[in-house]
C-alpha cells in the first residue's frame, strides 16, 4: 500500500538519509529505528507530503495519508468534543462516541484543551488519527508523555482498529510500542557528509 | 471550509482570541485625533476621511499576526496542509474570518466616530460603503503578509513593513472615495477602482499564501 524507492531528503539544504527504500502491505506497521538526529522526522515529513523529496519516489492512495507529531494541533480555548468535532468536519467524517472511549476521553470531553495535562493532550492528538479515518498513519514519536497503560490502549487500537482494517502506519519511536511490526534502522542510509544537490529552498 | 471558519470566529470570541482589540485600538486612535489638532470643526471636518481611513487600517493591521502564527505554533497548520482541505481555500477563509472579526465591525463603527470628527453628513454613506468594499483586500493582502512571516520571531514588526505598503493603494482610494462624497462629487470612480483592489486580492493572493505557507511548513 505504501512504496518507498530510493527516496533522499534533506533538512534544511542539508541531506540527510539518501536511497531509502521499504514497502508495507496493507495492514502492516513499520517502525523506524536509529538514533536522535539520524533524520526520523525528516523522513516522516516527506512521507506525508510536507517537504519535498530530495529524489526518489513515495507512493501510496491519494488523499490517505495523515501525519502526527509532537504537536498535537489542540486549541487550547475549545473543548475536547470541538477539537476532535473540526477534524472530523474538514475530513468530511464523522465523530463517533467510540472513538472517545477508546483514547480515554469520555470523563473530558467538555474540558478546555488548556486545562488538559500533556498525556492527556496527547490522547486527544492522537485520537484524532481515529476520527479522520485516513489510512496510511505516520506517526512522529506518539508515545512520548503517555504513561503505560495508555501507551498500550494506543498500540490495541492500532493493532485491532486501523491495522485490522487494511490500514498502514510507519512509526518512528524509541521504546516497545509491542506491535508485531518489522522495524527499519536508519543508520545504515545516513548520507554522507559531503554529499550535495540538498539545497531545496525556494528563496535561495 | 466552513468547519474552518466557523472554527476561527470561535477562537476569536473565546478567551485571549482578541476580539474586540482592533476595534477599541480604531476607538481610542480616533478619538484622540481632536485632543491633539484642537477642536477646530472645519478642520476635522477637512481630515476626518483620511483618519478614518488611515485608523481603521492601523486596526486591522493589529490582529494580522495572530492569523496563522497560532495554527503554525500548535502544530494545527501542518495538520491542516496534509488534510483534504486546499491551502488556497484555507487562506481565503483564514481571510474572511479576519475581516469578520476585524474589518466589519470597523466598518459599522466608524459612522459613529465620523460624528466625532465632525465628518461632512453627505459622507456618511460612502464612509460606510469605501469601508465595506476596501477592508476584505486589508484582510486578504494581510493574510498574505501573515503567512510570509509565520514562524519567524518577532515576525510582527517585520509583517507591519511589508504589509503597509502594500496597503497604500486602498487607503488612497478609500478616503479619496470618502472626500469626494462629503464635498458633494461623484465617488464612484474611486469605490470601482477600490472593488478592483479587493476582487483581486480575492483571486489571486490565496494561490499567493498558500504557496508561501507550503514553503515555510518545510
Amino acid at each position: 500500500m505504501l512504496t518507498v524507492e530510493n527516496l533522499t531528503c534533506a533538512r534544511g539544504g542539508v541531506p540527510v538519509l539518501t536511497e531509502v527504500s521499504f514497502a508495507v502491505e496493507a495492514g502492516r506497521a513499520l517502525i523506524l529505528r536509529g538514533p536522535n538526529g539520524i533524520g526520523k522526522t525528516t523522513l516522516l515529513r516527506t512521507l506525508a507530503g510536507l517537504q519535498p523529496a530530495t529524489d526518489g519516489t513515495v507512493r501510496f492512495p491519494e488523499d490517505e495519508g495523515a501525519y502526527a507529531s509532537h504537536a498535537d494541533g489542540i486549541k487550547t480555548a475549545l473543548t475536547v468534543t470541538e477539537n476532535l468535532k473540526f477534524w472530523a468536519d474538514v475530513h468530511a467524517a464523522d465523530l463517533p462516541d467510540e472513538i472517545l472511549k477508546t483514547f480515554d476521553l469520555a470523563d473530558l470531553r467538555d474540558r478546555l484543551g488548556g486545562t488538559l495535562s500533556a498525556g492527556q493532550k496527547r490522547r486527544l492528538g492522537l485520537a484524532r488519527l481515529g476520527v479522520i479515518g485516513r489510512k496510511v498513519l505516520f506517526l512522529d514519536e506518539p508515545t512520548v508523555s503517555l504513561d503505560a497503560f495508555s501507551v498500550r490502549m494506543f498500540a490495541d487500537w492500532l493493532q485491532n482498529t486501523h491495522l485490522a482494517a487494511g490500514g498502514v502506519a510507519v512509526i518512528a519511536t524509541h521504546i516497545d510500542m509491542g506491535l508485531d511490526a518489522p522495524e527499519l534502522d536508519l543508520t545504515p542510509f545516513k548520507a554522507a557528509d559531503d554529499a550535495g544537490g540538498g539545497s531545496d529552498e525556494a528563496f535561495l | 471550509m466552513i468547519a474552518l471558519l466557523l472554527r476561527d470566529l470561535r477562537l476569536a470570541i473565546r478567551a485571549g482570541g482578541g476580539f474586540g482589540l482592533g476595534l477599541a485600538f480604531f476607538l481610542i486612535v480616533v478619538v484622540l485625533v481632536p485632543f491633539g489638532v484642537g477642536p477646530e470643526t472645519e478642520l476635522l471636518s477637512r481630515i476626518a476621511p483620511g483618519i478614518l481611513w488611515v485608523a481603521s487600517l492601523l486596526a486591522a493591521l493589529l490582529s494580522l499576526d495572530r492569523i496563522f502564527a497560532l495554527d503554525y505554533e500548535d502544530g494545527s497548520l501542518a495538520l491542516l496542509a496534509t488534510s483534504p482541505l486546499p491551502m488556497e481555500g484555507a487562506a481565503m477563509i483564514k481571510a474572511l474570518a479576519h475581516w469578520i472579526t476585524t474589518g466589519l465591525p470597523l466598518t459599522l463603527a466608524a459612522p459613529a466616530l465620523g460624528f466625532l470628527l465632525s465628518l461632512a453628513p453627505e459622507a456618511y454613506v460612502y464612509l460606510l460603503i469605501s469601508l465595506l468594499v476596501g477592508t476584505p483586500a486589508l484582510s486578504m493582502i494581510g493574510t498574505f503578509g501573515a503567512a510570509l512571516t509565520v514562524g519567524l520571531r518577532r515576525g510582527g514588526l517585520l509583517l507591519s513593513l511589508l504589509v503597509l505598503p502594500l496597503y497604500v493603494p486602498t487607503l488612497i482610494f478609500g478616503a479619496e472615495a470618502v472626500r469626494r462624497g462629503a464635498e458633494g462629487l461623484d465617488p464612484t470612480g474611486a469605490l470601482m477602482l477600490m472593488g478592483g483592489i479587493t476582487a483581486g486580492s480575492f483571486a489571486l493572493l490565496p494561490f499567493a499564501t498558500a504557496a508561501v505557507l507550503r514553503i515555510n511548513l518545510r
